[in-house]
C-alpha cells in the first residue's frame, strides 16, 4: 500500500513516499535524512507528538508556566493529557527542566517546566 | 541576547541590554510550542527553553548589564539613547547601538476585511499571548484569516484547549507557513484549510457571529456564487509581521517604506554607521536559529566598528 506523508521532524518538511503493509513500514523515499525513516515508521505504527501547553500558577511572577512532555506521547492521548493538565496548579518556584508531574498519565513521559519562574 | 554575547566574545567590554518586558526573551516567551533550536542547539526546544539558555549565558557574563522594564523612547544619530524604566528617564550615550526590536503584527485594518467591528477579532500573536501567558481563551468557535505560522500554531493551540477551530482561510494558492505546521497543526486536528479563499464579510453586533467566505480567482477577485458562511465567535488574523524600526527612523536611518526594514547593502547594517539592526527588525525570519546566527554576526560587526574607532 502506497502512502504520501510530510515529515514534521524539522522545518524542511520532506515529502515522503511510503510503502506499507497497512500497519508496518516497508520502505520510504523522499527523505533527506535518517530522521525521516524513524518518523515514517513511528507515524505508521504508533504516531506520537510532543505536548506543549501552559499550566496555572499561584504566587509566581507569571500567571502561566509553559510545560512540555519530556518525550513525545501517543497522539491519541493528547486531549486526555490536556484535561489532566488543567487540574495542575504550580505554587513553588521552578527552574527550566523541573518535573511538574512525573510519569504523566502513566505514559512514561514527565511533564516538565520550560522556563524558570520565581516568586512574585 | 545573541548579539550582546557575540559582541562580548569579540572583545566589547561594556554592553547595556535594554528590554521593555519584565523578562528577557521577547516573543520566544509566548511561543511555547516545540520546533526551536534544531540547528543552533541540535535539539528541539520550545521557545521559553530556547530563551532560557541565552538568559543563563547573559547572566553569567559580567560585562552585560541587563535593564528590564526599560522602554527606549528616543535615539539620535549620535547614538544618544533615552529610555524609561520604572521611576526614571535614563539617558545614555553609546558608541555603537544594536536594535533588536522585532516586529509588530499586521492587523485587520491593514488588509481588506470588511464588515462590522464587533469584539472577538484578534491578531494571532496577541491571542497566543492571551492563551499561553495569561490563561485566557479568546472564544469558543474560531476562524483564522491567513495561514502564517503564528496562525497555524494558534489553530493547534486553540484546538488543544477545546476551542472549535472551524477553518483557516488563505487567499493565496499555498500556505504562507512551514509545511510541517500545516501537517502537525491542521491535518492532525482535522482543521480545514481553504486556499484561494478570502473572508469577504465579518458579521456581528457586539460579538462576532459569523464570517462570509468566498473563493477567489487567479487575480484574487471573488468568484460569484462560491460564497458560504461559517458561524463563529472569534476571528484570528494572521497576515504577517511589520518590523519595528521607529527608533532607527528617529536616528535618521533610511527605511524601506514597503517592508519597514532598514535600507542597507548587507544584513544587520543600517545607513547610520555604528547603528545595527538584527533579528526580525532587520528582516522577518521564519526560524529563530537563523535569528541567532545573524544576530551573533551583528554583535561581531558592532565590535569591529568599535575597533575601527580607536
Amino acid at each position: 500500500m502506497s502512502r504520501l506523508m510530510t515529515c514534521i521532524e524539522c522545518p524542511k518538511g520532506c515529502r515522503l513516499e511510503l510503502e506499507t503493509d497497512g500497519s508496518r513500514l516497508i520502505s520510504v523515499e523522499g527523505n533527506e535524512c535518517k530522521r525521516g525513516i524513524t518518523y515514517a515508521r513511528q507515524e505508521i505504527e504508533a504516531p506520537v507528538r510532543t505536548l506543549t501547553t501552559s499550566v496555572l500558577t499561584r504566587g509566581l511572577e507569571l500567571k502561566m508556566l509553559p510545560v512540555r512532555s519530556s518525550k513525545p506521547i501517543p497522539k491519541g492521548k493528547l486531549f486526555a493529557a490536556m484535561d489532566a493538565v488543567k487540574l495542575i496548579t504550580v505554587t513553588t518556584p521552578v527552574k527550566a527542566g523541573a518535573v511538574i508531574a512525573p510519569d504523566f498519565l502513566g505514559l512514561g513521559a514527565d511533564l516538565v517546566a520550560c522556563r524558570r519562574l520565581n516568586k512574585l | 541576547m545573541a548579539a550582546a554575547l557575540a559582541a562580548r566574545a569579540a572583545g566589547v567590554e561594556d554592553v547595556l541590554l535594554l528590554e521593555r518586558d519584565q523578562h528577557l526573551g521577547g516573543i520566544l516567551n509566548q511561543c511555547i510550542h516545540p520546533g526551536f533550536g534544531l540547528h543552533h542547539f541540535k535539539e528541539e526546544l520550545t521557545g521559553p527553553e530556547y530563551a532560557d539558555r541565552f538568559v543563563k549565558q547573559v547572566e553569567e557574563d559580567g560585562g552585560i548589564e541587563v535593564s528590564l522594564r526599560s522602554f527606549a523612547v528616543k535615539l539620535t544619530k549620535d547614538k544618544e539613547l533615552s529610555y524609561l524604566r520604572p521611576g526614571a528617564l535614563e539617558e545614555v550615550k553609546a558608541r555603537s547601538i544594536i536594535l533588536a526590536t522585532g516586529c509588530r503584527e499586521r492587523t485587520r485594518e491593514m488588509i481588506q476585511l470588511p464588515g462590522t467591528r464587533p469584539a472577538g477579532i484578534y491578531p494571532a500573536g496577541l491571542a497566543q499571548k492571551m492563551v499561553n501567558m495569561e490563561g485566557w481563551l479568546p472564544g469558543r468557535e474560531a476562524v483564522i484569516v491567513g495561514s502564517g505560522d503564528i496562525g497555524l500554531i494558534m489553530a493547534r493551540r486553540m484546538a488543544l484547549e477545546g476551542i472549535a477551530v472551524k477553518a483557516v482561510i488563505e487567499i493565496q494558492k499555498t500556505s504562507r507557513g512551514l509545511v510541517r505546521n500545516v501537517v502537525q497543526c491542521l491535518e492532525d486536528f482535522g482543521i480545514p484549510l481553504y486556499l484561494q479563499h478570502r473572508v469577504s464579510m465579518i458579521h456581528g453586533r457586539d460579538r462576532v457571529e459569523k464570517v462570509l467566505v468566498v473563493k477567489v480567482d487567479e487575480e484574487l477577485k471573488d468568484i460569484p456564487g462560491t460564497g458560504f458562511e461559517i458561524a463563529c465567535d472569534t476571528v484570528l488574523v494572521s497576515v504577517g509581521l511589520i518590523p519595528e524600526n521607529e527608533l532607527l527612523e528617529m536616528a535618521g536611518a533610511e527605511i524601506d517604506r514597503k517592508t519597514n526594514t532598514p535600507v542597507a547593502p548587507e544584513v544587520n547594517l543600517t545607513s547610520v554607521p555604528g547603528v545595527f539592526a538584527c533579528g526580525n527588525a532587520c528582516k522577518v525570519y521564519d526560524l529563530v536559529d537563523w535569528v541567532t546566527r545573524d544576530s551573533g554576526l551583528a554583535g561581531k560587526m558592532a565590535a569591529e566598528y568599535l575597533g575601527s574607532l580607536k
